[in-house]
């Protein structure tokens, strides 16, 4: 299987990113300004400062040519993960409801966190047990989910809310401890959180490595089929 | 021509910016501020401001966490004009 | 009592900071008047903080060979070999004056600085380290304020680069109040065959400005703040200082590594303090050409900027090449992909002349020598006090029957602000990205960064005033001993160091002292461990009307480890362990945080320090965390055993029952050359025997849930945990 990870300028952790995939598959770098997802599996949109994060994390950068190609690519039912910038970018794109605010501190905090996986029944989280427990790093200055109430509650009910921050874990006033939603069709995933920043105990903890080893079997899964 | 574009945080999000604003003023001693928020100012030179209105829904401003308000704007009401 | 002449009727030179004697000496060295454009350019290239006219000669004394070298002082930065066919570059930088007027841009631009200072030798940034100093947040609210902004001013620059700040230390003296220390060091990896240096080539070539718009920012910023001590009226300097923009500086980056990466430059360059005409005049320099530049070539922010603000503007975010012309088309390609400006604007020629045009108008041409080469060096007249610091003896510790118990002085000191938790700090810094970071902040005494082959990189960047204002020689020597104990801790070898010195006006006779001094102490600790000096910097004029600060040379020191998974780690592990102090240990309470707690000036003398033995127990200890027999390793620093225990208590969340020799203070101080290490006991006692007699003396174990020392104090893990964890919070 082979991921495409998304490079904006000002994209930090795609490097990252992409070491990540390559221990679960192929990896290749999905250029911003080319419309070539050059026949990804899954695109995973990387954290960092695309842009700048000029005007608002995210708001330019979901224009991005390559961009187009990717909300195509969601439409038509692809696997789209956004990480940290990412999750601002599908945010901002429509891709998936809500929007990123401002950390309540107003400061920028990097912090391993736990994280609760509310649901287990999407290609982004089906390798984890049920209510399993992720310890996975955090670190934004933008990362306070916010929906609007009526949304909200839609969300929490129709299993949209994939990952919550444990008890007292949440680092940025998130609504409803939200750390990571994805779409009705559970196609695309948006999460605060660094998960390839979790896939080695050497470099801290290993917990997010489930992310990608739940979409490896999810795709090997619908190749087998 | 010049436009200026005033962007702010919807009313009901919490502002944490607005309320350090307002506890600065109020520590270095000015009474009675109340309700501060903080947004963006955006200025543009525009051959025709027609369009303006739809650069503010699809990038000034995000319509879901944000007000955004045409400054002294004088075009006609019916073509999606300024918002309070 | 003369009035204040007023502006006009000061001269030219005077105006710009050039002495009489430094004008009269241009006139004779250039034959003739330099034109406006010429003086502002010589002002610059001939301050203190491009010319180090005070401290060049006194440099010369530092160590610069080594087996590991690969770049030497005199390039944008310093380079060693830590094999696999890497080379690890690394600098540390100042930028105190602009720090103190606009402690955020002050401190952005700092790291954008040194990182630029970095590729500029071709290597990739992979870790910023920054050492701090401020006044006392308990009593300044200024003070607060400048840590505050200078911490998110490093966040917010690092980590929009996408580069991990992993280390770093900040302190507190009244002493800095009015002058803050703000030094930034950077590391970077290349490959070996990548490593470039600034010496411009073959006549022909054409000179490329790459990155930013070129604007007013800083023009005559950074040199003149430098070369004079902050006192009333710098409000007006506000507009000086440079704004930084690292979105700009990390397209710079990725296009420069790649430009790089295809053999497409003969040279590259940094633009820094003094901008072009520094730039360039180096360039030029080292590699014993000519240029001539046209300054309306230039892209500026404002049209109307004259020919001289051009050649000394200190915006940020620009970078020059030299590149052959039939190359010129692939480098603008590249540049276009990444977003960044790049420029013809000048041509390398032979002439031994900088020649500056606008639009085809000569505005200067002087002799590269002249404004490199010419200019004078000084000699310091240093003169020591007519007194040494020394304070009255005898403490009102326990032991000299104070009234405070040695568990109460335990916690003052874990929760004092220059011992406690940096979390608020770190917790404001991306120390992940890059994927390299191998041990989190406040797990050891060194940063510790993976490479692909399995080997680590080890870097600690320490300091301290107190202790070099009690005695300049010995407590320089202390901050190259701490800092290379750091490394021993994580199990690292040091390889390089790089080095800050911050002091105040050096015309002063006891600041030449400290500087002289500092300086042999810096060179002995250097040659006894056999590390050299591979750059550095020096910040001078540190001083307000009240009198200069504290002299605090910084150290930085990068060390390599053969296996990373072993990085050593300085919590207690395990229930059982034993624990043994070691080192040539003897420490004192002389100008250490005790005698700070009770409000005394630093006094000395500090206790000895035996090179050659300190470099046999480090690597003993080296080698006991490769080998690990050792379970953890930590140095003995600031607050003396006590505190270093408790420090291993907290960090392992385990307790200790430990008993120490009668004459050892528990909070004396001996900064590098003592050591508080744990591991199972028959390993800790096979590798005591390894190293030199009578180094290591086995104190107890860990165990419960409490440090005991036996009949000193007993106090709950939690409860140290405690006043450690929040020191700092209530500043932030």
């Amino acid at each position: 299987m082979r991921f495409g990870v998304v490079r904006f300028p000002g994209s930090c952790d795609d490097v990252d990113a992409f070491q990540a995939a390559r221990r679960v598959g192929d990896a290749v770098i999905l250029w911003h300004a080319e419309r070539d997802l050059r026949a990804a599996d899954v695109v995973v949109i990387p954290g960092g400062f695309s842009y700048g994060d000029h005007l608002r994390a995210g708001a330019i950068a979901r224009f991005a040519p390559v961009m187009g190609e990717v909300i195509e690519f969601a439409h038509e039912g692809g696997l789209v993960l956004g990480i940290c910038n990412g999750f601002q970018v599908l945010c901002e794109a429509g891709l998936l409801p809500g929007a990123l605010l401002p950390n309540v501190s107003l400061r920028f905090v990097c912090r391993q966190v736990d994280l609760e996986v509310v649901n287990n029944q999407t290609p982004f989280t089906g390798a984890c047990d049920p209510a399993e427990t992720l310890s996975i790093p955090v670190k934004h200055t933008t990362g306070r989910y916010y929906a609007p109430p009526e949304e909200l509650a839609e969300l929490s009910a129709g299993g949209q809310v994939v990952l919550r921050y444990a008890q007292g874990h949440n680092p940025n006033g998130s609504l409803e401890d939200i750390a990571g939603v994805c779409n009705e069709p559970r196609n695309v995933f948006g999460l605060m959180p660094h998960p390839e920043h979790a896939v080695d105990p050497l470099t801290g903890s290993a917990g997010g490595l489930r992310i990608f080893e739940s979409l490896r079997a999810h795709v090997d899964g619908r190749v087998a089929v | 021509m010049r436009a200026r574009v005033l962007v702010r945080p919807k009313e009901g999000i919490l502002d944490p910016q607005g309320q350090t604003v307002q506890r600065a003023l109020k520590a270095l001693g000015f009474a009675g501020v109340r309700d501060v928020h903080v947004g963006r100012l955006i200025e543009l030179e525009l051959d025709d401001s027609e369009r303006l209105p739809e650069m503010c829904e699809r990038l000034l401003a995000n319509p879901l966490i944000e007000d955004w308000e045409i400054e002294d704007d004088h075009r006609v009401p019916d073509q999606g004009a300024e918002r309070p | 009592m003369s009035t204040v002449a007023s502006l006009s009727e000061i001269p030219r030179h005077r105006q710009l900071g050039l002495t009489d004697h430094e004008y009269e000496l241009i006139l004779e060295r250039l034959g003739r008047e330099p034109n406006t454009v010429e003086l502002a350019m010589l002002s610059l290239m001939w301050s203190e903080h491009c010319a180090y006219k005070h401290s060049r000669k006194l440099l010369r004394r530092l160590p610069t060979t080594g087996p590991h070298l690969l770049l030497g002082p005199g390039e944008n930065a310093g380079a060693v070999d830590v094999g696999g066919g890497l080379a690890l570059a690394f600098k540390v930088e100042s930028h105190n004056h602009p720090s103190a007027v606009e402690p955020f841009q002050g401190a952005a631009t700092g790291v954008g600085g040194i990182l630029r200072d970095i590729f500029a030798v071709g290597a990739r940034p992979i870790a910023v380290l920054d050492s701090l100093r401020f006044g006392e947040p308990e009593q300044s609210e200024r003070s607060r304020y400048l840590l505050g902004r200078a911490v998110a001013g490093i966040g917010h620059y690092g980590n929009s680069i996408g580069v991990p700040t992993i280390g770093g230390e900040v302190y507190f003296e009244p002493s800095y109040e009015q002058n803050c220390l703000v030094n930034a060091m950077c590391l970077g990896i290349a490959p070996r065959e990548r490593l470039i240096r600034s010496a411009a080539a073959g006549p022909g070539n054409l000179v490329v400005l790459l990155g930013a718009l070129t604007g007013r920012d800083g023009i005559g910023g950074a040199s003149v703040l430098a070369s004079a001590e902050l006192g009333e009226g710098d409000e007006a300097k506000r507009p000086s200082v440079q704004i930084g923009d690292p979105f700009a500086e990390k397209k710079l980056l990725e296009c420069c590594l790649e430009l790089l990466d295809r053999g497409l430059l003969v040279a590259l360059q940094d633009l820094g303090a003094a901008g072009l005409t520094s730039s360039v005049s180096e360039m030029v320099s080292k590699g014993g050409v000519g240029v001539e530049l046209n300054v309306s070539r230039v892209p500026v922010r404002d049209s109307a900027m004259e020919p001289f603000e051009i050649m000394v503007s200190e915006s940020q975010e620009r970078m020059l090449c030299v590149v052959e012309p039939p190359r010129l088309h692939e480098v603008l390609a590249i540049c276009r992909r990444w977003e960044t400006l790049a420029t013809a604007i000048g041509e390398v020629t032979d002439s031994g002349h900088v020649r500056v045009l606008d639009d085809g108008e000569p505005v200067a041409d002087l002799p590269v020598h002249v404004l490199v080469d010419d200019c004078p060096l000084y000699d310091l007249k240093p003169a020591p006090p007519s007194a040494p610091p020394r304070g009255p003896e005898g403490f009102e510790t326990p032991r000299a029957g104070g009234r405070r118990s040695e568990a109460d002085l335990l916690l003052a000191l874990l929760g004092s602000p220059n011992i406690c938790s940096r979390r608020p700090l770190f917790e404001q810094y991306d120390w992940i990205v890059q994927s390299r970071t191998v041990r989190r902040p406040e797990q050891t005494d060194a940063a510790v960064l993976a490479l692909p082959d399995g080997s680590g990189i080890a870097v600690s960047i320490d300091g301290n005033g107190r202790r070099v204002y009690a005695d300049p020689r010995l407590g320089a020597a202390e901050a190259v001993y701490e800092c290379a104990a750091n490394l021993a801790c994580v199990g690292a070898e040091p390889l390089g160091v790089t080095n800050c010195l911050n002091f105040g006006n050096p015309e002063k006779p006891t600041v030449a002292w400290q500087l002289t001094e500092a300086v042999e102490g810096v060179v002995s600790a250097c040659e006894a461990l056999g590390i050299p000096v591979v750059g550095g910097n020096v910040s001078l004029y540190n001083e307000a009307p009240a009198g200069p600060i504290f002299p605090t040379p910084v150290i930085g020191i990068v060390g390599k480890l053969p296996d990373v998974a072993r990085a050593g780690r300085l919590g207690f592990a395990r229930e059982g362990d034993a624990i043994a102090l070691v080192g040539p240990f003897s420490p004192s309470l002389a100008a250490s945080e005790l005698e700070k707690l009770w409000g005394r000036t630093p006094s000395g003398p500090l206790p000895d320090a035996d090179g050659g033995l300190i470099r046999q127990v480090h690597a003993t200890i080296r080698g006991g965390v490769r080998r690990q027999a050792l379970r953890s390793a930590h140095d003995v620093a600031e607050g003396g055993v006590a505190v270093a225990l408790a420090e291993c208590c907290i960090a392992g969340g385990i307790g200790a029952r430990v008993e120490l020799p009668d004459a050892l203070d528990s909070f004396g101080e001996a900064p590098g050359r003592g050591f508080i290490v744990s591991g199972p006991a028959d390993a800790l006692e096979r590798w005591a025997d390894s190293g030199p007699s009578g180094a290591c003396t086995m104190i107890g174990k860990v165990c419960g849930d409490a440090l005991q020392i036996s009949s000193r104090l007993s106090l709950p893990v939690d409860e140290l945990a405690r006043a450690w964890g929040q020191g700092l919070d209530k500043f932030f």
